[in-house]
């Protein structure tokens, strides 16, 4: 890699031990990927919760902080893995919770800001188009290339990390434009309303082309999706093919027309989604016999206008006794929700918000999964019905309305 | 001599160590996050083409990532657990799982420049060697 005399500075340690070793991983992966120069970013979004990094990741930090390493550009954490108020509640590892509460102590003195929200995109930073940024969190890199045409690449925690301290990332993949231009069609054909209907868009699409690198172009949509519809169809995709991009012809910024979106390069396969293909996906989740008392909004926290409407459809209404209704979000949304009133309203019908977490990384989450006796866990988030049963949950994916009446009543009326 | 230089292929990238270590073969992708249990190196997801074997010191042979920013933490919380793969051999991987092998200092690869399948089956001696960007089978099972 061509290095700058400033980054040549750096890996000779004279802008400090932490930007030096930090610089020298980077270049690591920039060779890996064939990286020619650095190029500089604005802004940095990293996830640092216990239960993903372990003992040694948080040994990491703490080494670092240690050598004084400091953020050099405004830098974010992902949800985590602890909502303190519900550790023992949920039955919870004290002491997981207390490494957890070290963990951001060691963060806060290298400067990050501890946000713990996985919708940065949505409540703290939005950045233009051509911006680059080093955002960890999958959902927040398609949505930063796909959405605002800035330039990301998945950044995962101690690389997102290296870019905070350095001010900088090797420039490979989606911070090319060769990268950026569409590789195959999707025609919408149908009529996608609900986010669940979004998620399973994600879920066709992304199951069938797991590659970093494939950019899909959706054209022809009905319905101009909304911040919560494209979030919860860049969760999906990220989550079920690895994507961190898309575009969608007449929506998102690098695609004003399909032709711009593909940008001189022939789509390798164009395929249809219509209302049957979204149907069989609804269809092909079974509760196999087992009662549906778990319902879960997570996988990416809830905005405030889906806490707007979860609050609607619970108004007067009550959580069925035995099941269980959990919603997470971030502490900003949780503080507006509460002024708003739509707190009460879900908690007066049974549902816990818990914030700054995402419920697949719940700390322990597999024993509190066995200690419940839940099998099924239902939801909205086609993200989370993917990722979550590694932790052997039996997922079901339904419309936002379905999962409030299972919620309520225990029946699935799909 | 001959056939032992056939039952090799080439990747398109690769770093970390050179590696020799019993082959996992995967006809499905793969993600530390979602697939595996990260206390005892067992595929645990349910359904999953290797379900019930463990990684712990395998060359895990797998044709592409799955998901998840997270795995670059897991790789190195794998490694300081003890239960780390000695190598990825991946056909198509993302940014992740590279930026988690670095990190760890595990050898990883991608680019298949032709199918392992044919000729690599799990439980087979190979060699990684990222120098000359070869796997190669060194015994068969």
């Amino acid at each position: 890699m061509k290095l700058t005399a400033e980054e040549r500075r750096m890996l000779k340690g004279e802008f400090g031990p932490a930007a030096k070793e930090a610089l020298a991983l980077q270049i690591e992966i920039g060779k890996f990927f064939g990286a020619k120069r650095f190029v500089p970013v604005s802004n940095v979004h990293m996830m640092g919760d216990i239960e993903v990094m372990g003992d040694a990741g948080h040994a990491f930090l703490e080494r670092m902080a240690g050598l004084n390493a400091r953020c050099i550009r405004n830098t974010t954490t992902n949800a985590r893995c602890v909502d303190f108020d519900y550790v023992d509640k949920l039955g919870q590892t004290r002491s997981e919770a207390e490494k957890e509460r070290q963990l951001i102590g060691c963060l806060r003195r290298m400067d990050v800001v501890t946000a713990d929200t996985c919708i940065n995109y949505q409540t703290l930073y939005q950045p233009h188009k051509g911006e680059h940024v080093a955002w960890g969190d999958t959902g927040t890199v398609i949505y930063a290339n796909s959405v605002f045409g800035a330039r990301s690449n998945f950044e995962s925690g101690p690389v997102a990390l290296a870019a905070a301290l350095t001010g900088r990332v090797p420039e490979y993949g989606f911070h090319l434009d060769q990268h950026r231009k569409g590789s195959f069609q999707v025609n919408l054909k149908a009529d996608l309303r609900d986010v669940a209907d979004w998620g399973a868009v994600g879920k066709i699409v992304g199951s069938a082309h797991q590659d970093y690198f494939a950019v899909p172009v959706f054209n022809g949509v009905k319905q101009r999706p909304g911040a919560d519809q494209l979030k919860h169809l860049g969760a999906a995709l990220a989550s079920y093919g690895s994507m961190g991009m898309f575009h969608m012809v007449g929506v998102t910024p690098e695609a004003p027309t399909l032709k711009a979106a593909f940008a001189g390069n022939k789509p390798k396969e164009i395929v249809s989604i219509a209302n049957r293909d979204i149907a069989r996906v609804y269809a092909d989740y079974s509760a196999h016999d087992n009662p549906l008392n778990l319902v879960v909004f997570s996988g990416p926290q809830q905005s405030l206008f889906e806490m707007k409407t979860l609050a609607a459809l619970l108004e007067g209404r009550t959580v069925k006794a035995g099941s269980q209704l959990f919603i997470t979000t971030s502490n900003g949304v949780k503080s507006a929700a509460r002024k708003l009133g739509y707190l009460d309203t879900i908690e007066a019908a049974g549902g816990v918000v818990l914030e700054g977490v995402c419920f697949y990384i719940l700390q322990n989450i597999a024993e509190i999964r066995a200690r419940n006796g839940w099998s099924n866990l239902v939801t909205n988030s086609a993200k989370l019905a993917n990722i979550i049963s590694a932790h052997k949950f039996n997922t079901i994916l339904r419309r936002t309305q379905a999962c409030i009446e299972i919620a309520c009543t225990g029946e699935d009326q799909i | 001599m001959k056939k032992q230089r056939s039952a090799e292929f080439k990747v398109k990238r690769a770093f970390g160590p050179v590696v020799e270590g019993e082959a996992l073969v995967s006809t499905e992708g793969f993600s530390p996050r979602y697939d595996l249990d990260r206390w005892s190196g067992l595929i645990s997801r349910p359904g999953h083409a290797l379900e019930g074997h463990n990684i712990k010191d395998k060359i895990l042979i797998t044709p592409s990532a799955k998901g998840g920013i997270a795995a670059g933490w897991a790789f190195y919380d794998i490694k300081h657990k003890g239960i780390a793969p000695k190598a990825f051999v991946f056909g198509v991987t993302n940014p992740v799982m590279v930026q988690g092998a670095v990190f760890a200092g595990i050898t990883i690869t991608e680019g298949w420049l032709r199918s392992p399948y044919e000729f690599i089956k799990t439980g087979d001696i190979v060699r990684v060697d990222t120098r000359r960007k070869t796997v190669s089978v060194v015994r068969k099972a």
